[in-house]
């Protein structure tokens, strides 16, 4: 399943999406958790009772201002959480 | 349309139709399973109850100002006109805005899952693409032929796109909201989409029309056209598929979803049953299928 949160507003679409089907037996041992300076990522069990990771619900309507420090504009070269996420279950949509 | 006093009989043309049903051609009582499922969404409140896997009765109404009591008064709703208790349920699940707050579900399960299952069950193991419109926010969910979800999207951050949306444009009209839909056709020419990025900035634009000159259903014609277009956006993120269905209380406005059509070039598909109680229904066939594998729950007063 591909899991997207974040919201679309008049200054753009923001979205982490997340494919459970590669975070359910992560082989990176869930390093996004610590990966994210913000700590934006939350174990959880799903609907369908797999373990997976999900942006903790505080975080979803502020994605354009929380991970702004990681953009390259915050001097970052590459995103700390999927950097972290070596499955490439993580993505950003901007 | 209803009238209620706060301080002026001031008439409340958002205020949409409650229902309450019941399949009077078979009888609880024969079933070996029964289970229920509240959505307690941020505007409507649901309670579905399902027997042997098939709906059997429905009550949709107005959330008020407490989720457990929503949930209670969903499920008053239904017991009043069917005679079942809570006692002679074997498992309720809670789902939607409220449902961490149903004091008598057994479990909760969002109300993603929960209208992909809803929506499977309403139109078919063809069902792919299901947008549900609800009170407050707007997702666009992918699922397989079982009704599992492989994708969704939510959002929740404005309330344009949603049926709270719709709900103000109608008490700014003075027009009852059933009416908008239809209401939106009768316009010689197609106007443009008022604002789609926010409800207020849409209100603002709609009064401005008015004054323009616009008639009432040219400036509905313009908002049915920005709600559409606002959930297209959201679909085309995740991408449509065929079998589409729309659930919740907006897929009741054709002036929505005929302009959702032909954005997409893709009829909906069609159900007989109410879209509002997708959430819902969803809930009680998983409580079904919980029961089918776990067997039965004592229930949990209230």
């Amino acid at each position: 399943m591909i899991a997207n949160y974040g919201y679309k507003d008049g200054s753009g679409e923001y979205y982490i999406s997340i494919d459970t089907d590669r975070c359910i037996s992560c082989a990176a041992g869930r390093a996004c958790l610590t990966g994210c300076p913000k700590g934006m990522f939350e174990n959880m069990t799903d609907d369908y009772d797999d373990e997976v990771v999900q942006v903790k619900q505080q975080f979803r309507r502020n994605l354009a201002y929380d991970c702004a420090d990681c953009k390259p504009s915050g001097g970052h070269a590459s995103l700390p959480c999927t950097t972290a996420c070596t499955p490439g279950a993580i993505k950003h949509s901007w | 349309m209803s009238e209620q006093s706060n301080g002026a009989n001031k008439p409340e043309f958002w205020r949409w139709q409650e229902n309450v049903w019941a399949d009077e051609s078979r009888d609880w009582r024969a079933a070996k399973a029964i289970t229920v499922g509240i959505d307690v969404g941020s505007v409507s409140s649901q309670c579905v109850i399902v027997a042997d896997g098939e709906l059997y009765a429905y009550n949709s109404m107005r959330t008020g100002n407490n989720s457990p009591d929503s949930a209670k008064n969903a499920f008053k709703g239904v017991t009043e006109k069917t005679g079942l208790t809570l006692n002679d349920v074997h498992m309720v699940v809670g789902t939607g805005y409220g449902r961490v707050n149903v004091p008598f579900s057994h479990k909760a399960i969002t109300e993603i899952a929960c209208h992909a299952r809803g929506a499977n069950y309403m139109g078919g193991n063809g069902v792919r693409t299901i947008l549900d419109m609800g009170g407050q926010d707007c997702k666009a969910i992918h699922c397989d032929e079982k009704g599992k979800v492989t994708n969704f999207l939510m959002n929740d951050k404005c309330a344009a796109g949603t049926g709270r949306g719709m709900e103000v444009i109608s008490d700014l009209m003075q027009i009852p909201i059933a009416e908008l839909g239809p209401r939106s056709f009768d316009v010689d020419v197609e106007p443009e989409a008022v604002s789609s990025v926010c409800v207020v900035f849409a209100k603002s634009e709609a009064l401005g029309l008015l004054k323009a000159g616009y008639t009432k259903n040219k400036v509905i014609a313009a908002y049915c056209q920005a709600m559409a277009e606002r959930v297209v956006s959201l679909l085309e993120r995740i991408g449509v598929e065929e079998g589409f269905f729309i659930t919740g209380g907006i897929a009741k406005n054709p002036g929505v979803v005929k302009r959702i059509e032909k954005l997409l070039g893709i009829q909906a598909m069609n159900t007989k049953i109410d879209s509002q109680i997708a959430g819902a229904l969803g809930a009680a066939l998983f409580a079904n299928t919980l029961v089918t594998k776990q067997g039965a729950l004592a229930p949990i007063a209230f």
